[in-house]
């Protein structure tokens, strides 16, 4: 069934390319159909998720390249659920959600799908070799949408973005091969490379191999310093790969941290934690302020991406940190931290679908030439509005439920920390205010006098992901106790692995 | 000596081919004009037949024959289908380009015995018989870069080619003068133990002498000068069979080599190592503003020789080593002819700039040469990146990390240069002027290959099977 999933949606990359005789609204809705396919069975996959057991669920493997001790396997746990859930709602909204095409739509399609495809391989892949396969094609699938269907200095960014993550992707193969050469018998498979914890003990070689996992995964999320390649690429993608970008392939980094460095070098980022928490911190408060800085719509979203990945980062620094924190609020920051990738991609997703609107209808992102806008698009303001206030962590919203489990959890390991890191909220809260100003308030200039508000199928693309923002704000139930599942058998794996 | 009796069967492909090659300049010789192009079809049976035999033999790898000078091993018998089949491409990539030329048909036959020459050196375990491989394909590969005799390009690329070889086989026949008066013979089986307490300053200076030689075959640093002039202005088809078939036989050589002089104090693993670095580092640097894709490719080239040796200093430290050599070689050979396939489908064309847009007017074409360098890169999950993972692995498992940390920095250095080709391949408009190509063979023959990498790169297992567990020095 997840192996559907995977490869429904770049078997439709094929079909897209072959359907010629297609107009473009059929071919955007035949790509939202075989784009909601995942979502469909992610949704089976959830009601037949059982809570209950914390490892791997709905596993599926067969044999790949023995010889290297490869094998396809793929599965599902309380932390990757949510994500592949998520991955599987964003993309459909994302395709179904109107952008200029260039006259090649069919391939701008096409890569969508591809691009989904490779998302959901890297939240299921339970094989390191598998998982670097689909890591480092997100890569090539993101390069193309921003090269080819980007604005501004489209192609300028597009080279940035790949070579600079090119360069992440391969530090990370050489932590795997650190992992995998410590192995015996060699093997990719994660489930056993967690079983066996090949690097415990050996703090040299764990310590190189955490090194190249932080890099190589910091500049994927990112974190500063490695975040300079997200800004352009944000800028100049189109609005709904933006949303992706965002949404999905920053989280490959965060669910990353856990899924790798959490799970296969407990020691050695229990060792380290204190310094990874510490570069979280600069992140938030830096790209806190640096965002406020920007008189772009999408750079300031973007660097608000930097912000939240380091509360991510923070709460996943606290919940390694065992020497630290007590058990329950690790436990609770470590479901902050998930929590917050979920919340983050329907956000911010959300929030650069609009940035697409807006610049499909002016053609340019700086706010100061904006203003008035609520009058002419009432609801375009409410859903903005509503993401806005998401995002700066107002209680009763998605937001707010992330951060308060992260920064409870992270009080308790690392008090300092945690309360400069509260000062990134303020200023957060400072901007996106500010930006809502901008955009909706205040003297509609006279050349904004016939915008228009959001059409139906936009509004159709964004009302889910609104939704589920007040949904989680509201009742969280359902999505902490998978989160919390999984949390519980990692933190409980990882401790006993460092105790040992 | 105990069988007296010359054992031909067991170097029956060799035999095939030197025969066929002959039957091939007959019928070039005496065929009518309008039969010349039939020649290719007379190479490319010469080529499936030697494929045929080699297959059989490929069942139970004879091993060591000819007393100890030759290997009909299985690493031998990879080697030669690997450079069957890149000059069965290279053929296929030839027929449409050289029509014009009312010779041509001889060019198959000199193809054959470059092709000779590779396979020569790949079985050679034997330092005369190693000279004479290295010479048959330098002087059969000289006339190959040469061979538009009207054009000055291939004429420059042809002498310079012709003297660096001049030079680098030389150092190459005083390496192993000097080789056989330490160990008092040229059969490697017997020179390890010639060796022992031997001067080791001479025996280094010995293995940097032949070396050189062996660099010269493989493009590799210092004398790697004429890889971006062949690949610039010999004939689009040829640069691209000169550029990677003779590295199959020169690499294994290398391996063999290293082998034989074994745990001798000659440190042979530093210096290949340095070569490697020095190697891949220096096309990659080269390779980063050329706006000529030709001599692109052959700065790309020069790169990965030096991805190559790093299996090299791996041998005898890793199980991986000698299998990702000969994976590494096979994904290379492969990807490289397609790279220069578009080319040549392209009759040629070779400025950057003339790729632009080339996704919209011939996306076949743009598809093949994105799958070719994303391989060269390594990109998952095409057949460089197993090549690649495996070459990275092999240098780690031996200790040398600080090779594959540079290998991988490079790596990202060489997205940069292949990108501005296919960026602009992509993100451009259609252009404006048509874009002629040049026939149905090449296209056919560059798409395979292009679509061989998806195949060998997720289709890994069988041949990865097959590569497990061959030696380089079979008793």
């Amino acid at each position: 069934m997840l192996t559907a999933a995977i490869f429904v949606p770049l078997a439709g990359a094929l079909v897209m390319l072959s359907l010629r005789s297609l107009d473009e609204r059929r071919l955007r809705a035949v790509a939202t159909v075989i784009a909601s396919v995942p979502l469909v069975l992610a949704v089976v996959a959830w009601l037949r998720f059982d809570t209950a057991i914390g490892g791997f669920q709905l596993v599926e493997s067969a044999p790949w390249i023995p010889s290297l001790g490869v094998t396809y396997k793929i599965g599902l746990d309380g932390l990757s659920l949510p994500l592949v859930a998520l991955t599987a709602l964003l993309f459909p909204v994302s395709i179904a959600y109107p952008t200029d095409g260039k006259g090649r739509l069919r391939e701008y399609l096409a890569w969508f799908l591809f691009l989904e495809s490779v998302s959901l391989g890297v939240f299921l892949a339970l094989d390191l070799f598998l998982f670097y396969v689909f890591f480092d094609l997100s890569l090539v699938g993101m390069y193309f949408l921003i090269g080819q269907w980007g604005h501004g200095e489209a192609r300028r960014s597009a080279l940035k973005f790949f070579i600079y993550t090119l360069s992440g992707t391969l530090l990370v193969l050489l932590g795997i091969f650190g992992l995998y050469l410590a192995m015996s018998p060699r093997t990719f498979d994660m489930v056993e490379i967690i079983r066996q914890q090949p690097l415990a003990g050996n703090a040299l070689a764990g310590g190189l191999v955490f090194l190249a996992f932080v890099i190589g995964f910091g500049i994927k999320t990112p974190i500063v310093p490695f975040h300079t390649w997200l800004p352009p690429a944000h800028v100049d993608a189109p609005g709904p790969a933006s949303a992706i970008l965002a949404g999905v392939l920053l989280k490959m980094g965060t669910y990353a941290f856990i899924r790798i460095v959490l799970s296969m070098l407990p020691e050695a980022f229990d060792r380290y934690a204190l310094w990874v928490g510490i570069v979280a911190v600069v992140s938030i408060v830096y790209g806190a302020f640096v965002a406020l800085g920007q008189t772009n719509l999408k750079r300031r979203i973007a660097y608000t991406s930097v912000n939240h990945m380091g509360y991510v980062i923070l709460g996943i620094a606290a919940a390694a940190a065992i020497g630290q924190g007590g058990e329950a609020a690790r436990r609770l920051a470590l479901t902050g931290a998930t929590v917050e990738m979920v919340a983050h991609g329907l956000i911010t997703g959300g929030l650069f679908l609009l940035s697409g609107s807006v610049w499909n209808r002016g053609k340019e992102y700086d706010l100061d030439s904006y203003g008035g806008l609520a009058e002419r698009a009432p609801t375009m303001a409410g859903i903005t509005i509503l993401l806005a206030f998401a995002s700066l962590g107002l209680p009763g919203l998605a937001g707010f439920v992330a951060e308060f489990q992260i920064f409870v959890g992270a009080f308790d390991a690392f008090p300092w920390l945690a309360g400069i890191g509260l000062l990134g909220i303020l200023v957060t809260a400072a901007l996106f205010l500010q930006m809502v100003q901008k955009l909706f308030f205040g003297a509609l200039p006279d050349r904004w006098g016939t915008w228009k508000d959001l059409s139906p199928v936009e509004l159709a693309s964004l009302v889910p992901l609104a939704a589920l923002v007040v949904v989680i704000g509201v009742a969280p139930a359902w999505l902490l106790d998978v989160i919390g599942s999984a949390s519980k058998y990692i933190l409980a794996a990882a401790e006993a692995a460092v105790r040992r | 000596m105990k069988q007296m009796s010359l054992p031909l069967g067991e170097i029956l492909p060799e035999i095939v081919l030197v025969v066929g090659t002959i039957v091939t300049l007959l019928w070039a010789l005496f065929a009518p004009r309008r039969l010349q192009a039939a020649t290719a079809l007379v190479a490319l049976a010469v080529l499936a037949v030697t494929a045929v035999v080699t297959g059989l033999l490929l069942a139970d790898p004879p091993g060591a024959t000819f007393f100890g000078t030759y290997a009909a091993d299985a690493t031998a018998l990879w080697a030669k289908i690997i450079i069957i089949a890149g000059t069965a491409i290279a053929v296929a990539l030839s027929v449409d380009w050289f029509r014009a030329d009312p010779r041509h048909g001889e060019l198959y036959t000199l193809i054959l015995f470059a092709a000779l020459g590779s396979t020569l050196m790949a079985g050679a375990t034997d330092l005369m018989e190693l000279i004479v491989g290295i010479l048959l394909s330098s002087a059969s590969g000289f006339a190959l870069a040469g061979f538009h005799r009207r054009s000055a390009a291939a004429g420059e690329a042809a002498i310079k080619f012709f003297l660096v070889g001049g030079l680098a086989t030389s150092s190459l026949l005083f390496g192993s003068a000097l080789l056989f008066g330490l160990s008092g013979t040229t059969v490697y089986a017997g020179m390890a133990a010639g060796l022992s307490g031997g001067d080791a300053t001479a025996l280094a200076v010995a293995f940097a002498l032949v070396s050189v030689g062996l660099a010269y075959k493989l493009g590799a640093v210092p004398v790697h000068t004429w890889v971006p002039d062949v690949a610039q202005g010999s004939p689009a088809p040829m640069a691209g069979f000169l550029t990677a078939i003779p590295k199959v036989g020169s690499l294994i050589a290398l391996a063999r080599l290293a082998v034989a002089l074994g745990d001798s104090p000659v440190g042979w693993r530093p210096m290949v190592a340095g070569l490697a670095a020095a190697t891949m580092t220096l096309g990659n640097l080269a390779a980063l503003w050329q706006d000529d894709v030709r001599r692109l490719l052959g700065w790309s080239a020069v790169s990965m020789t030096g991805y190559g040796l790093m299996g090299i200093v791996a041998i005898g430290r890793s199980d991986l080593a000698v299998p990702s050599i000969l994976y590494f070689l096979l994904t290379y050979v492969v990807a490289n002819l397609a790279a220069f396939g578009v080319v040549v489908e392209l009759r040629g064309r070779t400025d950057i700039a003339s790729y632009a847009g080339l996704g919209r007017s011939h996306p076949l074409l743009a598809t093949a040469l994105l799958l070719a360098f994303l391989s060269f890169v390594g990109i998952p999950p095409l057949a460089g990146f197993v090549a690649k993972l495996q070459l990275f692995l092999a240098t780690i498992d031996a200790g040398y990390t600080w090779l594959a940390v540079l290998a991988v920095a490079n790596t990202v250095v060489s997205l940069f240069y292949y990108l501005r080709v296919l960026g602009p391949c992509y993100f451009e408009e259609r252009p404006t002027i048509a874009l002629p190509v040049l026939g149905w063979r090449a296209a056919a023959a560059t798409l395979t290959s292009a679509a061989a990498l998806v195949v060998l790169g997720i289709g890994a297992q069988p041949l990865l099977d097959a590569f497990a567990n061959v030696g380089l020095l079979p008793r």
